[in-house]
């Protein structure tokens, strides 16, 4: 077994919920793990993976630009550019790894923090960014992109790639879906919906929750007195827990759990054990629910720093390689910020025109009540 | 070749006529399979049609309507059947925030033709939550459509534009009126879909209803007449969008407007009728529109319920308040 002492430790934090009176979760991380925080790669025995240089250093350029997209998003925000953002801070590689696990065919079904998912999709990043800036509802096409829209409503989404796998079943597809949500998701009516259907007609969907142990601030205690992933278990699938700031130990869980699904075996549950270090949202002040010394401990699993320990050790990136990564990670900063200034409005009449595929006398109406009532400014 | 079916059994034809007529056509729901529904609108049709046409599914209605966002994103047809009315709120959050919204959202790249098909409406003197008449709550949601049949022709016509149709359509069937008899011509050309119909002339009031209150006010007509008065009664058909051009018309000729329907009065689809008969025929108006409805209570146990549903003689009470303006 890898060694997790330091994972062990979260469970020892100060309560959050003092009083509570809720039992933390037992102690028994059971990680899947492929590279340890000081960058050390490791075997498990379930779960093999060839990685050639090429592929590890392409990760860790997704890392770096999905972090940095992030930083940028977070400024905009601050800068009043965005009206609300959800970083990923500390969450980069358990979202890499499951989007690069992903086949062109198969279909990711987001929350909305999946901002490095979809940039393994090939999503614009100004496609994303436009939704917190109040131009649309996604920009992206879901069709095209194998990247469905962001589902605010927590949970909602686990049935729609339930119902989707069961289309692709269906239409015997080579292909699976990939349903994102995060801990305090689990506590749904829709997930256990969602859990119950794709065991009962083994649809080819993977279950991926991030638990970042806290949903906005309530701790993971407040969810569930056993660790997620054996939730699964009681719904009759396998579930499995993986170190999710490890990008390699995602990629290999994920992977493996979507050839299952593609083959008939039916839905698995992977829990991704990681940490947000930044806020639910830009309107969230996580100190007044966490603690510092918490952070600093997650900050010592970095998803990124390991990678790139990993990397210098072996001697499979020299540091031409990080600063040009790095210079990449600049434009595309530079980028993003001139191209959220730059997203045009919306036309206002943008409103009526796909309420409904067959529109309704009624909206027709209202859309030219609309036009006409602007109209009259513009004489005026 | 016009046959007479109850409303329950052209509505079973309907549905076999949409899978045969389209493979992505899917019937998802609770014992809509080997037993044919707890109305027995779905029977025989697992037996013709298969388990993964006809989808006996786990009982969660958020799961029904859930998985059918998504077999609709991969192309399908979903006919989701609700067992009963009250029982349509856990599925609630996805026909409102996700069927309704993701063709707008996705600026039309994700259709939802979704049927959510709810047996609605009391008098058949059942347990709480199964006589509900939650019409309002999908009509006040745009992304929806929502149709009331009220007779055997529109439900089995009614049915088929439903599924046919791009959109997301709340498809109400007057539970206690299964059973009623007309005739149906499966080689007719059907009425569309989304509009009111004249069902009854009438020259002093103009009654207007859907469901399964066409068939009272349509008794409430033949009483009135023996009384000297001529009601016109209009079948709503369709309660989003409404189609009030015919109500208008009537309304100018007669002056007088009662509103029927079994939901609650306050805030019903009554109220969005009246505002809008008003502001249109305003001047043509003899007396204000009037409503006729449920009382603002819950639904009452089995014993009250013919207390709280109008019947024709409270149609008839409000037909001579009209009168009396």
């Amino acid at each position: 077994m890898p060694e997790v002492d330091v994972l062990s430790e979260t469970t020892e934090m100060v309560d959050p919920v003092p009083g509570a009176g809720v039992p933390h979760l037992p102690d028994q991380p059971d990680l899947v793990q492929l590279l340890t925080p000081e960058g050390e790669r490791v075997e498990h025995p379930d779960y093999a993976l060839d990685v050639t240089a090429e592929e590890l250093r392409a990760l860790y350029r997704d890392l770096v630009l999905v972090r940095r997209w992030d930083a940028e998003a977070t400024a905009l925000q601050r800068q009043g550019e965005l009206g609300l953002w959800a970083s990923l801070l500390g969450q980069e590689a358990a979202q890499v790894g499951a989007g690069r696990a992903l086949m062109p065919a198969d279909m990711a079904f987001p929350t909305y923090r999946e901002h490095g998912v979809a940039w393994t999709r090939g999503v614009d990043p100004l496609h994303v960014i436009s939704m917190f800036r109040g131009v649309d509802q996604g920009g992206w096409d879901p069709v095209a992109t194998g990247f469905n829209l962001y589902t605010v409503v927590i949970g909602a989404q686990t049935l729609h790639a339930t119902g989707y796998a069961m289309g692709m079943q269906r239409d015997g597809a080579d292909a699976a879906t990939l349903a994102f949500l995060g801990d305090g998701a689990t506590s749904q009516g829709e997930v256990n919906e969602a859990m119950i259907w794709a065991a009962t007609f083994a649809a080819p969907v993977v279950f991926f929750c991030q638990n970042n142990q806290y949903a906005i601030s309530a701790p993971i205690e407040r969810q569930s007195r056993v660790p997620l992933y054996q939730r699964a278990s009681g719904f009759g699938f396998p579930g499995v827990r993986v170190d999710g700031n490890d990008v390699l130990a995602v990629l290999a869980v994920t992977r493996a759990a979507l050839a299952a699904a593609r083959e008939g075996s039916g839905p698995t549950f992977i829990e991704a054990y990681t940490y947000r270090m930044g806020a639910h949202t830009t309107s969230d002040d996580p100190t007044r629910y966490r603690l510092a010394s918490e952070l600093e401990e997650w900050a010592l699993r970095d998803p990124i720093a390991r990678v790139k320990a990993h990397l210098s050790r072996s001697g499979l990136a020299d540091a031409a390689f990080f600063d040009a990564v790095d210079a990449e990670g600049d434009e595309l900063a530079v980028r993003i910020r001139t191209g959220t200034r730059e997203l045009p409005e919306p036309a206002g009449t943008e409103i009526f025109d796909h309420v409904y595929a067959e529109t309704t006398p009624e909206l027709a109406q209202q859309r030219a009540e609309f036009v006409a009532y602007r109209a009259s400014f513009e004489e005026a | 070749m016009s046959e007479t079916l109850t409303i329950g059994k052209a509505l079973n034809l309907g549905l076999r006529r949409a899978l045969e007529d389209d493979p992505k056509v899917v019937l998802m729901g609770e014992d809509i399979g080997r037993l044919g529904g707890v109305f027995r609108v779905t029977d025989g049709l697992q037996k013709d049609f298969g388990e993964q046409r006809v989808v006996d599914t786990p009982l969660g209605e958020a799961g029904i309507l859930g998985t059918a966002v998504g077999l609709a994103m991969r192309g399908y047809r979903p006919v989701c059947e609700i067992q009963f009315d009250g029982f349509v709120f856990p599925a609630y959050n996805q026909i409102v925030t996700q069927v309704a919204k993701l063709h707008a959202r996705s600026r039309g790249r994700l259709p939802m033709p979704i049927v959510i098909r709810i047996p609605f409406g009391g008098g058949i003197g059942a347990v709480e939550h199964h006589s509900e008449s939650p019409e309002a709550y999908f009509a006040h949601t745009a992304g929806l459509k929502v149709v009331a049949v009220s007779t055997p022709a529109d439900a089995y016509w009614g049915i088929q534009q439903a599924v046919a149709s791009p959109d997301p359509v709340v498809f109400l069937e007057p539970k206690r009126r299964y059973w009623e008899k007309g005739a149906v011509d499966p080689d007719a050309t059907p009425d569309p879909l989304f509009g009111s119909r004249v069902v009854r002339g009438g020259d002093d009031v103009t009654v207007l209803a859907y469901g399964p209150m066409v068939k009272t006010a349509l008794q409430a007509a033949e009483a009135a007449a023996a009384d000297g008065h001529s009601l016109e009664v209009i079948d709503l058909r369709t309660l989003s969008p409404l189609d009030l051009e015919p109500v208008f018309a009537s309304v100018r000729r007669t002056g007088r407007c009662v509103v029927v329907h079994e939901a609650p009065v306050t805030l019903g689809l009554g109220a969005e009728i009246a505002a809008r008969v008003t502001e249109t025929c305003f001047h043509s108006l003899e007396a204000p529109v009037l409503r006729v409805g449920g009382y603002d209570t819950p639904y009452p146990p089995a014993k009250l319920e013919e207390e709280y549903l109008p019947d024709l003689d409270r149609v008839l009470d409000a037909v001579d308040r009209s009168l009396g303006f």
